[in-house]
């Protein structure tokens, strides 16, 4: 078994090839592997490759000048962001770096405060005055949008990577038709006329399933579910390569949740989309992403398909933050704790920033920041229980205290 | 009669029967003029509910089920249109003001969802906690003083005199939520009725509150009810769990039965939607039932069963004209479960969806 200590390079295809011929040889535990595209990654990193040509192939208008078409949709490195709080800095994203391939779901989760929204808005830059990108890269086809002054931006933003926001509400125009406001950017951005942006306008209502002649509403004349569905649809208004959902079903009713979910898995399997989808409810990504990224205190804990991640969590946090959900489905009804809260991150511990509310803390964890390792279930992991070199076997962690069983079952034993 | 209403005597604490609240639409010029509302939200159209001396009820549903106006009606912040509820037994549908209420108050708490707005910024904790105690002129100051720091270090706030004279904006949501839950203990109150009073909190301080409600309930003889949208936060902390729709119940059970084999389409279609934080398998998306649309508007409740517009069964069971006409009860299933659909008559499961295979989901907008 290969191990090797990720700074972050990985997204190179042909070495993801290579990682994958590495693991098809060494035949990684096919049994508990769920996401059988990892089993077979040799495969899919060449589907990765069609895809890529393929989606491309799609787009409705060129590739931006500069754009390699050969590199990577989005690559990462080292990104970091810092807020200045009067005397003080936030260290809010601290070298996070993260890959995206056309036509992948990346899903960010974390507690609030852990840099997920900033993460994603220190992508376009789309952050608050006080806020600075103070390192790392972002690479768009190869493209650093680090270096871009504002206004070069620009032509980046909208049209090659768009945001859902949460509210719905707050982020449409309350005195501006639904389907005005989706027809703006395509007007302005796309250079379309008015006549056919509105056409524009009026396909992409229907294709997020708002009827066309909705798009004369006002936001205030529609339901929850549909105006985020017209957000999806302003989103989608310059046929972006990404689309990054920002909490885009954490305001909704279930049945509302479910339904957007499921419009974005489609949307996604009809456009080949590029998502990244940025929640603090693990369980919402599990059928939605391909990929999750876990965050804590600025920093990636673990990141690795879906299955892996879920399936055999190795960081602790990754672990507890898992058995803090209930799941209905399997009848897991008992809750584990995290006790403590989120580190002030003007003042992070040194170290692992877990390590205060890590049950597995060791000494090693409140001097040394634990390296990135990824493994050869393409996951990687910034633990001092994983070292370069170990075999990556899964750390059980001495479970907290669950949620009395007997309390929570009382008057049902005793009917 | 419906199960929940042979609950046995003196089991129950609270009970709700034919409870309604219908909100008068008062809008235009011409309503003023005829001075009569041109129709009614019915917020609550009817509904018998038995809370049990020591349980955790569940209340689950939607936005717009009515759910809340219920919870605001037990505690008395909202006045019902028609019905009679019941504290021990005895008819206090009618009690408003004066010395019933406030007695009345003592007994029946309330924790809201928002710990950052039920408290008063330039409050210290301690005078929040203290209010109670003062308005319903319980003890002397020396006594008073007790029960606050009692009350505070039951919420877990410990050391509870350091805690007392600290303001809101000092304390993290997660403490400011106990905060809340020491004002509403600090009355020893028999019921305690918490809306939504986890849905702000981050997941881990999520479990924090729900243990310690749970830990509460145990060492004070508590009883909750417990309104939430979130089917999974119901199953962890409910007894038992009453789903409703459209202001009426649709589905009443213990928490294991309701989730477990739901006897009703609406509550199915829930959990089927229900995230999972499990590796995803093949098959599990076939598992969701997803409905269309979203809940009507209760100004205009459909006729006949008021889910059948949505109901992914009724069609499929050759049913449609009965589920369309005639409205079911919440229907006895035996062992206190009732589900209010017609093809729970049978005492049989539901039958399977038949799912259209690439069918997208069709969207009628609400309004």
């Amino acid at each position: 078994m290969t191990l090797m200590p990720d700074p972050g390079r990985l997204s190179d295809v042909t070495e993801t090839a290579r990682l994958g011929r590495a693991e098809s040889a060494h035949d990684f535990d096919p049994a508990a592997d769920a996401d059988s595209a990892v089993a077979n990654a040799a495969a899919s990193a060449s589907v990765v490759l069609a895809g890529r040509a393929a989606i491309r192939g799609r787009r409705q208008w060129p590739l931006p000048k500069q754009a390699d078409p050969d590199a990577p949709l989005l690559v990462v490195e080292g990104l970091t962001t810092h807020f200045t709080l009067g005397d003080s800095t936030v260290h809010a994203v601290d070298g996070v770096s993260f890959t995206l391939e056309d036509g992948e779901a990346l899903g960010i989760a974390g507690e609030s405060g852990c840099g997920k929204t900033t993460t994603a808005l220190s992508l376009l830059r789309l952050l608050p005055a006080n806020a600075e990108v103070v390192g790392g890269s972002v690479k768009l086809f190869g493209i650093d949008l680090c270096t871009k002054s504002e206004k070069a931006l620009r032509r980046y933003r909208w049209r090659e990577i768009s945001i859902i926001f949460q509210g719905a509400m707050n982020a449409l125009n309350p005195v501006k038709r639904v389907g005005d406001q989706v027809a703006e950017p395509i007007e302005l951005r796309v250079g379309l006329s008015k006549a056919d942006a509105a056409r524009r306008a009026g396909e992409l209502l229907e294709l997020v399933g708002i009827p066309r002649s909705r798009g004369r509403a006002y936001p205030h004349e529609l339901s929850g579910g549909m105006r985020q569905r017209a957000m999806i649809a302003m989103a989608l208004a310059c046929d972006p390569a990404i689309i990054i959902g920002d909490e885009p079903t954490t305001a909704l009713d279930v049945m509302v949740q479910a339904q957007i979910l499921e419009l974005l898995e489609d949307l996604r399997a009809k456009l080949g989309l590029s998502l990244i989808l940025i929640t603090h409810d693990l369980s919402v990504l599990a059928e939605t992403c391909d990929r999750v990224m876990v965050m804590y205190a600025g920093r990636v804990a673990e990141e690795g398909p879906v299955g892996r991640i879920y399936g055999t969590p190795r960081h602790p946090y990754t672990q507890m933050l898992l058995a803090a959900f209930p799941d209905v489905h399997s009848g897991r009804r008992d809750l584990g704790t995290i006790p403590g809260s989120p580190p002030d991150l003007r003042t992070p511990p040194p170290g692992c920033r877990f390590h205060p509310r890590c049950p597995a803390a060791m000494e090693v964890c409140r001097t040394d920041v634990p390296p990135e390792v990824r493994f050869d279930d393409r996951v990687r992991v910034a633990c001092h229980l994983y070292p370069p070199g170990s075999d990556g076997v899964p750390v059980p962690l001495p479970r907290p205290a669950p949620v009395s069983a007997e309390a929570a079952v009382g008057p049902e034993a005793a009917p | 009669m419906t199960a929940d209403t042979r609950a046995r005597d003196g089991d129950e604490l609270i009970r709700l029967e034919g409870l309604e609240v219908h909100f008068p639409i008062r809008g235009g010029l011409r309503d003023l003029v005829r001075r009569r509302p041109s129709g009614f939200v019915r917020a609550v159209d009817g509904i018998d509910l038995t809370i049990r001396r020591g349980e955790v009820l569940g209340l689950v549903g939607e936005s717009g089920s009515g759910k809340t106006t219920t919870g605001r009606v037990i505690v008395k912040l909202t006045r019902p249109t028609g019905g009679r509820l019941l504290l021990d037994g005895e008819d206090v549908t009618g009690v408003w003001g004066g010395d019933a209420l406030r007695r009345y108050r003592r007994r029946v708490q309330l924790i809201f969802q928002d710990p950052y707005e039920t408290l008063n910024p330039k409050q210290t904790i301690h005078d929040f906690v203290a209010e109670p105690l003062e308005v319903q002129r319980i003890g002397n100051a020396a006594e008073r003083e007790q029960r606050v720091l009692d009350a505070i270090d039951t919420a877990g706030l410990r050391p509870a005199a350091d805690f007392a004279f600290r303001y809101p904006h000092e304390l993290s949501g997660g403490q400011r939520q106990r905060v809340v839950i020491a004002g509403a203990l600090v009355l020893d109150p028999a019921i305690v009725v918490a809306d939504e009073p986890v849905s702000m909190l981050d997941v881990s301080i999520r479990t924090e509150i729900l243990n310690l409600m749970l830990d509460l309930r145990r060492q004070r003889d508590l009883t909750y009810l417990f309104i939430t949208h979130d089917l999974s936060v119901a199953w962890v902390i409910a007894d038992r769990i009453a789903v409703m729709y459209l202001g009426k119940v649709m589905e009443l059970g213990t928490a294991g039965e309701v989730i477990g084999d739901p006897r009703h389409p609406y509550t199915r279609a829930l959990v089927s939607v229900m995230p999972t934080p499990e590796p995803p398998q093949p098959g599990l998306r076939a598992r969701r039932v997803i409905l269309a649309g979203e809940t009507p508007d209760a100004a205009h409740i459909p006729t006949g069963c008021r889910f059948h517009p949505r109901c992914p069964l009724a069609e499929q069971a050759g049913i449609m004209a009965r589920c369309r006409a005639e409205e079911p009860p919440l229907i006895d299933l035996g062992n206190g479960r009732a589900s209010a659909c017609w093809l729970a008559e049978s005492g049989k499961p539901l039958p399977a969806v038949e799912r259209r295979m690439g069918a997208v989901a069709p969207v009628g907008d609400a309004r």
